[in-house]
């Protein structure tokens, strides 16, 4: 082992049935040091965490940590803890019926009691001294979604760990939220600890990081010190080609020239999951999306166009005529198609092939005792495979076995098989590569410069600027500006978020 | 609001609610005192005498117990049906043992125990580390107990072993309790010896369950069972353990259930599971995982007979009323808890 590396992982291997996820990647990791973890989806950053935390076994390769004069043996997650290696995952792996301090001490600690008394002291210091708003004894279910990814971090924050790995901890996180793992994250570094950061926010890579390892098709493309690699090239080492597509898709203009028929109109619309009554239109081949802080509501007001919640008020026209929508069906029929926020929970049926995946919604517009047949459905799931790109086996493959970029794929190919009118795009990119995003944001304008309406919603502000003709803006629920043309700014939109004289 | 106080409040002014096992075990409670109390004031009759309510305990000493067993898997998100036949093979097991193989009352006890250590071991194999349903496991357990107990012995008897005759009717006089008979008699007021061994192990399981590191894993792992791994808990020695006590508990529970019916029965603790289940979901345990109290077990088990007692005592002595009054607690219960869980949300 080097001098100073807290871990070092050498020539692992990783096979899965069909892929080979790893082949003889190395990584180090240096004592007190933020080691960012870039690639792709499917490049195979997940793979190497999972294999460090025990997850998966390795096929072949050695793992050696700081303080082991043996090669590491890491085959659960509990081996991994045990070795000081802790980790934050993008989704919150924690037990939502427990305590929040229960949440920070279960499963650690040799003793078979639990001291109740000592622990909610515990728990609650270190929450304050993290500035963390939430209560030892509270029921972690009753913490909001960033909070709870802050106890996890909190947890591992305090087991001592030489290993942090925060894998996508900021995708649910809002600005100060980020600014305050930051913070630890530096405090963190400044007491030795080596932090693994895996994160799709360049921006964020290069205001914490030193190091950077590029991972792609499940290789190692290289391990650069932070000042020595520009954005540009990290990009295209990620990528594996030289990129300038971004310039060019911001060269666009994004000025809507279309007619001014509407092709959805909503007034007052307003629905169980809370936002304030709101209107809203769409003119044919026009881009426009919500932007807002996380909670402020544009999930929510898309969801109500889609009636993915109960819509309690509100009139609705479509084409100028009026409709009645109480469900998605309604909504399908009347040519909407939705592409949700949580891919999991609301996208994707995991055990079912790519194939069924993409021709599920078509075939409920069609109705389930006419169904495709074979020939049908293999010609729709190969088109689709084929315009987008989709990285997959074969169409039988089961979508859960897909990267996240592939399986977003998949659900827009589903959706742009119903031909519809209305296209409503849920944070389309998140958590997806850069490489997609850039195809997905492009296909957008493509599908509107067709006469497609699409409405688009991502965290990424420059992301929507760059595609859409219109933002309405959204803050506490509530409709508070709406901004187009000039006023198309980053600095415009955030005034109008704050509250600046736009309402 | 200056800064300093801002800082010092910041955690604590956080609201707190009500953990949901906390306030499903306060609905349980509150309506059983309410039950009861409502049942002293207008029906009156034998609810005012204390040894109506230890009745209770005395015939249902078993009962608490397996339900006991049964949250605990509950808990951990699972299920286990099987505990009825096992209270069966375990009375009649020890009942033969007894009677016709002339054993003695401590080498039943070892048979029972054995039984249920030796069922909750095969199912909790099969359920955490074969990870197979844990439905399935125990339902094929039901039937494989409810077999073997034929096959031990066909025919129903009584206990006739001298030891074990006096154990059974042995009684613990509870002083102060006792009523006067109509004859102008005092009576004290007693418990059976299945009683204290019930409470004890209520009590013993509440503890395990709120201040264990192990009864801490119940609950994590009902709650989210990939989280619980990622959180370093051994998650299929938990459901394992989960298993292996309620069988335990069934066995603990069949001699219990043996030592007050002092029988061998095929037809033995018929539906016992299904009422250990309505036990647990009445005292605050939710079918899905991961909430649940023992105490609220306990308290169920009483919520259930009580209502079937004070059914019966209005003059609708038929089974099927008592049924139809159980399936409706059940009902208001489950209302109750996801409106109050929604509520909270």
């Amino acid at each position: 082992m080097k001098e100073n590396s807290v871990l070092e992982m050498r020539h692992i291997y990783k096979c899965f049935p069909g892929v080979r996820a790893l082949q003889g990647v190395d990584f180090t990791l240096g004592k007190g040091e933020i080691h960012a973890l870039m690639g792709e989806n499917g490049a195979g950053k997940s793979t190497l965490i999972k294999v460090l935390t025990g997850v998966y076994e390795k096929d072949e390769g050695e793992i050696y940590l700081d303080g082991l004069d043996k090669p590491a043996v890491i085959r659960s997650p509990q081996d991994a803890q045990r070795l000081g290696i802790s980790t934050v995952y993008q989704e919150i792996t924690l037990c939502p019926n427990l305590t929040v301090a229960e949440n920070m001490y279960i499963g650690r600690g040799t003793g078979r009691l639990t001291n109740w008394k000592q622990m909610n002291t515990d728990a609650d210091r270190i929450l304050t001294n993290l500035g963390i708003p939430a209560k030892a004894q509270q029921q972690l279910s009753d913490c909001s979604i960033a909070i709870q990814q802050m106890v996890a971090i909190a947890r591992a924050v305090d087991m001592d760990c030489k290993v942090l790995i925060l894998d996508e901890p900021t995708s649910s996180l809002d600005e100060s939220e980020v600014e305050k793992l930051f913070g630890l994250m530096r405090d963190l570094r400044a007491r030795g600890v080596g932090i693994i950061f895996v994160t799709h926010f360049l921006d964020q890579v290069y205001e914490v990081c030193d190091k950077i390892t590029v991972l792609r098709d499940g290789q190692l493309v290289g391990e650069y010190v932070i000042e020595e690699l520009p954005r540009v090239k990290l990009v295209a080492k990620m990528l594996g080609k030289e990129l300038d597509d971004m310039e060019e898709i911001k060269d666009e203009t994004n000025v809507y020239h279309g007619d001014d028929a509407y092709v959805f109109e909503a007034k007052g619309l307003q629905s169980e999951a809370g936002i304030k009554p709101f209107d809203f239109y769409i003119k044919k081949g026009e881009v426009n999306g919500f932007t807002g802080l996380l909670g402020s509501g544009r999930s929510e007001c898309v969801r109500a166009i889609f009636c993915a919640d109960k819509v309690t008020g509100g009139t609705v026209q479509m084409n100028g005529k009026p409709v009645k929508l109480t469900k998605p069906l309604d909504a399908m029929k009347n040519g909407i198609a939705y592409l949700p926020e949580d891919r999991k929970l609301d996208g994707i049926v995991g055990d079912l092939s790519v194939r069924e995946n993409i021709i599920l919604a078509a075939q409920v517009l069609k109705g389930f005792f006419k169904p495709f047949s074979r020939a049908e459905a293999n010609a729709f799931a190969d088109e689709y495979i084929k315009l987008l790109e989709i990285k997959t086996a074969s169409a039988d493959t089961p979508i859960k076995s897909l990267s996240g970029g592939n399986q977003q794929k998949v659900i827009l190919g589903r959706w742009l098989l119903t031909h519809p009118e209305y296209l409503i795009l849920d944070e389309p990119t998140r958590g997806i590569d850069i490489g997609t995003k850039i195809e997905i944001q492009k296909l957008v304008l493509k599908l509107a410069s067709e006469g497609m309406s699409v409405t688009f919603i991502s965290s990424e502000t420059d992301e929507m600027l760059r595609t859409c003709s219109r933002l309405v803006v959204m803050r506490d629920r509530r409709v508070v500006g709406e901004l187009s043309g000039f006023d198309l700014t980053q600095g415009k939109v955030m005034e109008t978020i704050a509250g600046g004289d736009a309402s | 609001m200056t800064k300093a106080q801002t800082a010092k409040s910041g955690p604590a002014s956080a609201k707190t609610k009500m953990t949901d096992t906390n306030l499903l075990l306060l609905i349980t409670v509150i309506v059983f005192i309410i039950m009861y109390a409502g049942a002293m004031l207008f029906l009156k009759k034998g609810f005012l005498k204390p040894q109506t309510f230890l009745n209770i305990l005395n015939a249902n000493s078993a009962l608490i117990i397996t339900s006991c067993g049964m949250s605990i898997v509950m808990i951990t998100g699972g299920i286990d049906i099987s505990v009825g036949g096992v209270v069966a093979l375990v009375s009649m097991s020890c009942a033969v043992y007894l009677d016709y193989q002339g054993g003695s009352v401590f080498g039943s006890l070892l048979i029972a125990l054995g039984i249920g250590l030796a069922f909750g071991a095969v199912q909790g194999f099969l359920v955490a580390y074969l990870d197979i349903q844990p439905f399935i496991v125990s339902l094929a357990g039901m039937f494989f107990a409810r077999g073997m107990t034929t096959i031990v012995h066909t025919a129903p008897f009584n206990v006739a072993n001298e030891a074990f005759v006096a154990l059974k009717g042995a009684r613990i006089l509870i002083p102060g309790l006792g009523t006067v008979t109509k004859a102008g008699k005092y009576v004290d007021a007693y418990v059976v010896l299945g009683v204290p061994v019930a409470l004890l192990i209520v009590v013993l399981l509440f503890l395990v369950l709120r201040f264990t590191k192990l009864g801490r894993s119940f609950y994590a792992v009902g709650g989210n069972r990939q989280s619980a791994l990622m959180l370093g808990i051994n998650v299929k020695r938990t459901r394992f353990l989960a298993h292996l006590l309620c069988g335990l508990l069934a066995g603990i529970g069949g001699y219990v259930y043996f030592l007050y019916v002092g029988s061998g029965s095929a037809s033995h603790a018929g539906g016992m599971e299904m009422n250990a289940i309505a036990s647990s979901i009445i005292g605050g345990t939710l079918l899905s995982g991961g909430v649940g109290n023992i105490f609220g077990t306990f308290v169920g088990v009483l919520s259930l007979n009580t209502i079937q007692n004070i059914v019966s005592s209005i003059g609708l002595d038929d089974a099927w009323w008592t049924g139809i009054t159980v399936a409706g607690m059940l009902c208001v219960f489950l209302i109750i808890q996801s409106v109050l869980l929604a509520r909270k949300r």
